[in-house]
């Protein structure tokens, strides 16, 4: 059974369509690329299935569960956890408590405060720089620091599947490797089920695993990264050649 | 020195009022970028709670009378109840419309509230007599400082140190916090939207019902228009503070408290009746030196 599948999902702001029957399932503790051009309705996408636009049309299911329509927090709860592009940290408050806001979710649970205190030892440990500077605020840190917070804070939560909007923005190329390295070992290490968004096919064909290509709010591509980068129907359909 | 002394505590015991009514709308300014000009209603209903409904001029205080340890816990309920309702009843619609569609239910709220009050009680302020023993005064290095002055001042203290303990220590705060910064994002990461901002209007419930007490006291009388300048001036003090940034709500509430009762002081006699202008005036050249406030608070860019 997949972990998370779409079917004709469709996302409009007013009268602009920003996503168009869109339907993909993944598997549980896959990596997928959704990769394309500026506008091609990635993020809308993301933003549907973490629930901050709710599609206008289709059905998405989570473990079986219909979550169509469904609040933020209640999708988060279920185990979607979202890396929003910009990366959205909280600047006024700590790294620490940065990484504390999601454990919430688990307040009502047995012994969920020894569960908080060893995922956090567990984020700092693959992210020591972090522990290091625990105690200052989340704002005054650099790009890098910032992706590796949000990704943690994401964690946090013990999710089922992370959806990460460009990990890669703004960010040196040196950086994005070692956020990189990092994702993929937690892939690995958790069994987490990935679904990464980039502008660029690059990452995810360094990276390996499935990719598909959006354009205009379609899905055009999908198959295996590596093999899909070096096919001419990529660039064609990236670029749009030979159409219309 | 007793003059100047009387002079700082007045001073503070102004701004005491201001800042707690300016703690009041920044909470809930903070997480839903709402204005809520029905504050000064939610302090004249808690006063009112206390009376039995008449139109009589001399009120019949009803829970008024209960001994002080029953009658605060009572007043600051009723003014949570009445705030958390007001977010359930009307604002709860409005969260996705934008700021200004907002306000405006929070004047019509505020509207529904005097006026239902009017019916009940008429718009003839009322004698009332709240914690009589209260009025005397005390004597602090030769000055006489009314006991009521004092502890307001001292409660206002106190309910900020509350309030920080509470945001800096518990969950709770923690996510409020957070939702202040970033609803959106805080909501991804599980926290209950509907939880957050319950929970900040009963705080901020509970604050007007404080000032009520306190204005009560103080005046010894009821009106239903008792809040809406402590209402004027909170907002005046938000917006200087910087919208949204508690600490400067705080600042910016003293500073006018501090600034009116000096314009008191020094304005003459014949221009003193002219001192809410003047203060207004001071308002004005701050907001032209500092258009972002003192404090401009994070987050409160426009959110997607």
């Amino acid at each position: 059974m997949s972990l998370l599948s779409l079917s004709n999902v469709s996302v409009r702001y007013g009268r602009l369509t920003a996503v168009r029957n869109v339907s993909f399932s993944m598997a549980e503790g896959e990596i997928l690329f959704i990769t394309g051009p500026n506008g091609a309705g990635k993020s809308s996408l993301l933003r549907a299935i973490a629930g901050v636009t709710p599609p206008a049309g289709g059905r998405i299911d989570f473990e079986g569960h219909d979550i169509t329509g469904q609040s933020p927090e209640d999708i988060a709860r279920l185990g979607i956890s979202m890396v929003p592009e910009g990366r959205d940290v909280f600047g006024g408050l700590t790294i620490e408590e940065n990484l504390m806001v999601g454990t919430g979710m688990h307040a009502h649970e047995r012994g969920w405060k020894a569960r908080a205190a060893t995922e956090l030892e567990a984020v700092y440990a693959t992210f020591p720089i972090l522990k290091e500077r625990r105690h200052t605020q989340a704002g005054l840190l650099s790009g890098g620091q910032q992706q590796m917070l949000v990704i943690g804070r994401a964690l946090m939560t013990h999710p089922r599947l992370v959806a990460i909007d460009e990990p890669s923005l703004g960010l040196a190329p040196n950086i994005t490797d070692q956020v990189y390295e990092r994702l993929i070992a937690l892939q690995v290490e958790r069994k987490l089920t990935l679904l990464i968004v980039e502008q660029s096919s690059t990452r995810a064909m360094m990276a390996g695993g499935r990719m598909m290509l959006m354009r205009g709010g379609e899905i055009l591509l999908d198959g295996d990264a590596r093999a899909l980068g070096q096919s001419e129907a990529m660039q064609a359909a990236y670029f749009g050649y030979g159409e219309h | 020195m007793g003059s100047l002394l009387q002079i700082v505590f007045d001073a503070l015991a102004l701004g005491s009022l201001y800042a707690l009514a300016a703690l009041g709308i920044a909470l809930i300014f903070g997480v839903m970028r709402l204005v809520n000009f029905a504050h000064g209603d939610v302090i004249a209903f808690s006063v009112f709670a206390l009376l039995w409904p008449s139109v009589d001029a001399v009120a019949i205080v009803f829970a008024g009378n209960l001994p002080w340890f029953l009658l605060i816990p009572f007043a600051l309920a009723i003014g949570a109840g009445l705030s958390v309702l007001s977010e359930i009843v009307v604002f709860r619609r409005f969260r996705r419309a934008n700021p200004a569609t907002m306000m405006i239910a929070s004047f019509a709220l505020g509207f529904v509230i005097r006026y239902f009050l009017l019916m009940l009680f008429s718009s003839r302020p009322k004698s009332i007599s709240l914690l009589p023993a209260l009025s005397q005064p005390v004597e602090i290095f030769g000055a006489r400082i009314p006991l009521l002055q004092l502890i307001t001042i001292v409660v206002t203290i106190a309910v900020l140190f509350g309030l920080i303990a509470f945001l800096r220590r518990t969950r709770f705060g923690l996510e409020m916090r957070a939702a202040a910064e970033n609803f959106t994002m805080a909501r991804m990461l599980g926290v209950r939207a509907n939880r957050v901002i319950m929970g900040a209007f009963a705080l901020s419930g509970a604050l007007a019902a404080a000032i009520a007490l306190i204005l009560g006291s103080q005046t010894g009388t009821a009106n239903i228009m008792m809040g809406a300048n402590v209402m004027l001036m909170a907002f005046i003090a938000t917006v200087i503070g910087g919208m949204g940034s508690l600490a400067g709500a705080v600042l910016a509430g003293f500073l006018l408290g501090a600034v009116a009762t000096v314009m008191q002081v020094i304005l003459p006699p014949d221009a003193r009746a002219f001192r809410d202008a003047f203060v207004y005036g001071a308002v004005i050249l701050v907001l032209i030196f500092r258009p972002q406030g003192l404090l401009s608070a994070r987050g409160t860019k426009e959110r997607v």
